[in-house]
């Protein structure tokens, strides 16, 4: 391994300019003769609007212009979609209630987007704003996940009768209620996976352009899929057609998920800037996203698991309400189902698996991937329940596991996944080992001598990541296929231009895909420039989520790359007047076997494109491009161990030990990959501990919205991590590379509560575990032992 | 409409500003000083921790007025020509960064935190102190490590 080669810990391209205030940030762009946008947006959960008076407002100093949904209905622009379909059980289609841009008869949660006032400052443009009238008839608001369906609860959209979006399951009812017959042992739970704000600490921001020269739409946006965006904004809300609209998405700050989706502002400041031909900023505040981001997880679930009396696993069954929100954002309605239900089997050899799941609307900001998707509340119901049954079996956590790991491979599991490959013996015992798991009962008393209890916890997680195979996504109903795609460009002097679909918005991909290439090309990573995030530069690309990047767009490079060695090889051969065959590309050089004769991949470029001796029918130039499309997900899996001590005295939890061993397959650069786990982890601990969005019952007010609110974890709440890799080569994709960005996300949350449970003494503990929480739940167990 | 002036990184800057235009902002807009950011509305983030007087300061919570003659630092007057501020090499040398967007407000917080605190600082001490600014990205944990190996490279 070289200093910059696969596998060594190179430190990031792209930090000189983040670390010297030189980022550029859709926000800290300047458009000439750019207005500023402030949206209206609805302070009511449920309200019909009886009408809008917008006349002040356009009579104020400065404002420009001013739209309302009548405007963007009558313009002809199409509302924001849901592009995944779910069958409901019966196959029919789920209902799907129009989400217009701009609200039209009706808002339907708190930040509901009402208006659109356009002013030539920002200043001018809130201050029109305050000026609209809306006649708002209030009506009563539907907030809670497992009442949603209430006959009593108010209907949301007419589309969804009942306020169901689907009734879906997966998986063989008779075979799991054979297994429950036969079985020894059940163990019930019922957990809430509570709702999260993504808070990527850039707040989401659009300017849309209009060259009224050319007719071309420009829209920079804070998106982790650019080219995706332009085709929704395109092809399904019809703003323009594809190749009049460019999609920018620069430096970004975080997305989580959160950025993946096409929301209504974007799509009005590009529609209205063509309607006044001059830019639209529009920036959101904090207060805004807590608002309108689309929010995570929010699950309501039975689940029970059927066992022998060895502890041997027979059959799972799982029943969850999942909300979805007011409407059906982007990727939402695949959330709860294949990206949940198809993980249920965790690291377990399940003979029987059967899920249901009940997506809601309610009068709450809509609901969708945020980092994990799905597989963080898939794991959670899995690693809870078998920590739970393990307890109630007096058996060793460690134990129940072991005897139910999947350890041939491939495995099918009960829920349509084909796990490839893996090692997930391997992974617990190094994890152990780094825990000191035989001396916890040492440090047990420990704590105990103070005062404290102590507690530990297991998350034996497994992920499916690399979305996905196309075929196999559009036959569980995606709108779209999962592939991504590069282009090598390779430059007459040698140097080489990366173009992916991926974007990176904090994954460190300028480094990581430079490594990459310049290893396999053997040149100087610094002869490596990665271009991303723009589509007038780059080949269509499904984008970054679902830690794709690596095991998808990387693969891409990898074909993109064997197509330049191929067509440089033989024109190396042409040059040196050597058969094929002997040519030997090493370090940057094709050499002729056996003689000293070799020519330096700069050398080759070159004479690509100078041309004047090419082989017969060859063409000039050296540019490769592929499309990559994966045979099967990646299984990233691994084992974190959590060890928490609480303080019954003021139910503050304290995380004392952090392991977390994870087998990601190949790994091109570590250091960026344990920066990827340490991020995941905090995210998963938040949840566990700290976060939680909160709407008032009654009104729907989102109680929680703003930091001082709603608790993001800090540096005071989380321990340094102690990390261990094992791996398994992905035999799914060339690279051999898992994914690695969800994983302590989806791995965490259950090993804290595991912890904290197991420290307390009790089967469960809501989400997020605070001190008040975990107070109460010390106050009720010590009152029930005492009864 | 006030006319403030200060001095920004050394050099003297002037402009005229409403009376409640956030020293932010006069940063941002008036100046085109991009590298300080704005990540929430509740001087919780911290993304927009500059120096003003040679201590931290949130330039959210700052009226530009009020900094009138002050002299203030952002991310950008760090580096001292080529070279970068230990804290800025420490934070590239330790991963502790992903996105960049909070990053401009550690380092800045970190170098103050340096400058109370001393040059070795212990990983309870970094971690309480930092409870003033939020990263999403990295949990922390390299952040910590930045911090320590930048004060402890501020005394060289």
């Amino acid at each position: 391994m070289t200093e910059t080669g696969i596998g060594a810990p190179v430190r990031r391209t792209e930090d000189k300019r983040f670390i010297t205030g030189k980022g550029r940030y859709t926000d800290d762009i300047n458009v000439p003769h750019q207005t500023y946008a402030s949206f209206v947006l609805s302070p009511h959960a449920h309200a019909t609007i009886n009408g809008i008076d917008t006349k002040a407002a356009e009579a104020a100093p400065g404002i420009v212009a001013v739209f309302t949904g009548k405007d963007v209905a009558e313009a002809g622009i199409g509302g924001l979609i849901c592009g995944w379909m779910i069958h409901n059980k019966d196959g029919s289609e789920m209902a799907s209630g129009a989400h217009p841009a701009l609200a039209n008869d009706k808002v339907r949660y708190v930040g509901d987007h009402v208006a659109m006032v356009i002013g030539e400052t920002l200043e001018q443009a809130r201050a029109g704003a305050e000026l609209i009238e809306v006649d708002y008839g209030v009506l009563d608001a539907n907030v809670e996940t497992g009442k949603a369906k209430d006959k009593s609860a108010p209907q949301i959209h007419d589309a969804a009768p009942g306020n169901a979006v689907y009734e879906w399951a997966i998986g063989d009812e008779a075979a799991v209620d054979a297994a429950f017959e036969a079985a020894d042992h059940v163990t019930s739970l019922d957990i809430v996976n509570n709702r999260l704000v993504p808070n990527a600490m850039e707040p989401r921001a659009a300017i849309g352009d209009f060259d009224a020269g050319t007719g071309d739409f420009t829209l920079h946006t804070t998106s982790q899929n650019p080219h995706v965006a332009r085709l929704i904004l395109s092809a399904f809300i019809g703003l323009a057609p594809e190749n009049k609209l460019r999609v920018i998405a620069p430096d970004v700050g975080g997305g989580f998920g959160s950025k993946i989706f096409v929301y209504a502002e974007e799509t009005l400041c590009v529609w209205a800037a063509g309607k006044i031909e001059r830019p639209i900023k529009w920036t959101s505040s904090r207060a805004d996203a807590f608002l309108n981001d689309a929010h995570g997880r929010d699950h309501e679930t039975r689940a029970e698991l059927a066992l022998d009396k060895n502890g041997k696993m027979l059959g799972l069954r799982v029943k969850t309400v999942a909300n979805l929100g007011a409407y059906l954002s982007t990727f939402s309605s695949s959330v709860p189902t294949y990206l949940y239900a198809t993980l249920l089997s965790g690291q377990y050899n399940l003979p029987a698996i059967f899920c249901e799941v009940d997506a809601v609307y309610t009068n709450t900001a809509p609901v969708d991937a945020y980092r994990g998707a799905g597989r963080p509340e898939a794991c959670y119901v899995i690693e809870r329940i078998v920590e739970t049954a393990a307890r109630e079996l007096n058996l060793d956590p460690v134990e129940l596991r072991r005897r139910n790991f999947v350890a041939e491979f491939p495995h099918e599991t009960p829920v349509i996944m084909t796990y490839d490959i893996g090692d997930f013996g391997a992974s617990l015992d190094k994890a152990l080992d780094l825990a000191d798991y035989d001396g916890f009962g040492k440090r047990k008393a420990a704590s105990e001598a103070n005062g404290k209890l102590r507690g530990i916890g297991f998350s034996t997680y497994i992920e499916a990541c690399g979305i996905a195979p196309s075929a196999a996504v559009g036959s569980l109903g995606a709108g779209v296929g999962l592939w991504e795609s590069a282009e090598i460009r390779v430059n007459p002097t040698g140097n080489v231009e990366v173009l992916t679909g991926s974007h990176s918005h904090g994954q460190g991909h300028e480094t990581t895909f430079a490594q990459f290439t310049a290893d396999r090309l053997g040149i100087p990573m610094d002869q490596v420039s990665i271009v991303h995030g723009d589509t007038d530069k780059v080949q269509f690309g499904m984008g970054t989520y679902g830690s794709r990047s690596g095991a998808v767009g990387m693969s891409a490079m990898s074909n993109a790359i064997d197509k330049v060695i191929a067509k440089a090889t033989k024109l190396a051969a042409h040059l040196m007047e050597a058969s094929e065959g002997d040519i030997v590309f090493e370090n940057g050089s094709f050499s002729v076997k056996g003689t000293d004769k070799s020519l330096a991949f700069g050398e080759v470029s070159l004479a690509a494109y100078v041309a004047h001796n090419m082989p017969e029918g060859m063409e000039p130039g050296l540019k490769e491009g592929a499309f990559f499309d994966p045979a099967n997900f990646t299984f990233p899996a691994g084992c974190h161990i959590c060890e928490v001590e609480i303080d019954p005295e003021t139910g503050t939890t304290e995380i004392a030990n952090w392991v977390a061993v994870d087998d990601f397959g190949t790994i091109i650069n570590p250091m960026i990959v344990e920066g990827q786990v340490h991020g995941g982890i905090a995210q998963g601990v938040g949840q566990a501990l700290v976060e939680g969005a909160v709407y008032d019952k009654e009104s729907g007010q989102l109680l929680t919205g703003s930091f001082m609110d709603y608790c993001m974890p800090r540096a005071d709440n989380l321990p340094s991590f102690k990390l261990g890799f094992t791996e398994t080569v992905c035999p799914s994709n060339p690279v051999g590379v898992k994914g690695c960005g969800e994983a302590g996300a989806i791995a965490s949350p259950a090993a804290v509560m595991n912890a904290v449970t197991d420290a307390l003494g009790v089967k469960d503990v809501p989400m997020p575990a605070s001190p008040a929480t975990v107070w109460q739940a010390i106050q009720s167990s010590t009152k029930q032992a005492a009864e | 409409m006030p006319t403030v002036s200060m001095t920004v990184n050394g050099k003297s800057v002037s402009g005229d500003v409403s009376a409640n235009t956030l020293l932010v902002d006069f940063l941002r807009e008036t100046l085109g000083m991009t590298g300080t950011h704005v990540g929430c509305d509740t001087s919780q983030c911290g993304a927009c921790v500059v120096h003003v007087e040679g201590k931290a300061a949130k330039s959210c919570t700052r009226l530009a007025v009020q900094c009138e003659g002050a002299a203030v630092t952002t991310i950008e007057g760090l580096a001292s020509g080529g070279d970068l501020h230990p804290m800025q090499e420490a934070f590239r040398d330790n991963h502790g960064l992903q996105c960049g967007f909070c990053t401009p407000g550690m380092i800045m917080a970190g170098v103050d935190l340096a400058n109370r605190r001393g040059n070795k600082l212990d990983e309870d001490t970094i971690r309480n102190e930092l409870d003033g600014n939020i990263c999403r990205c990295t949990g922390y944990h390299n952040i910590v490590k930045a911090i320590a190996a930048g004060a402890a490279a501020m005394d060289k």
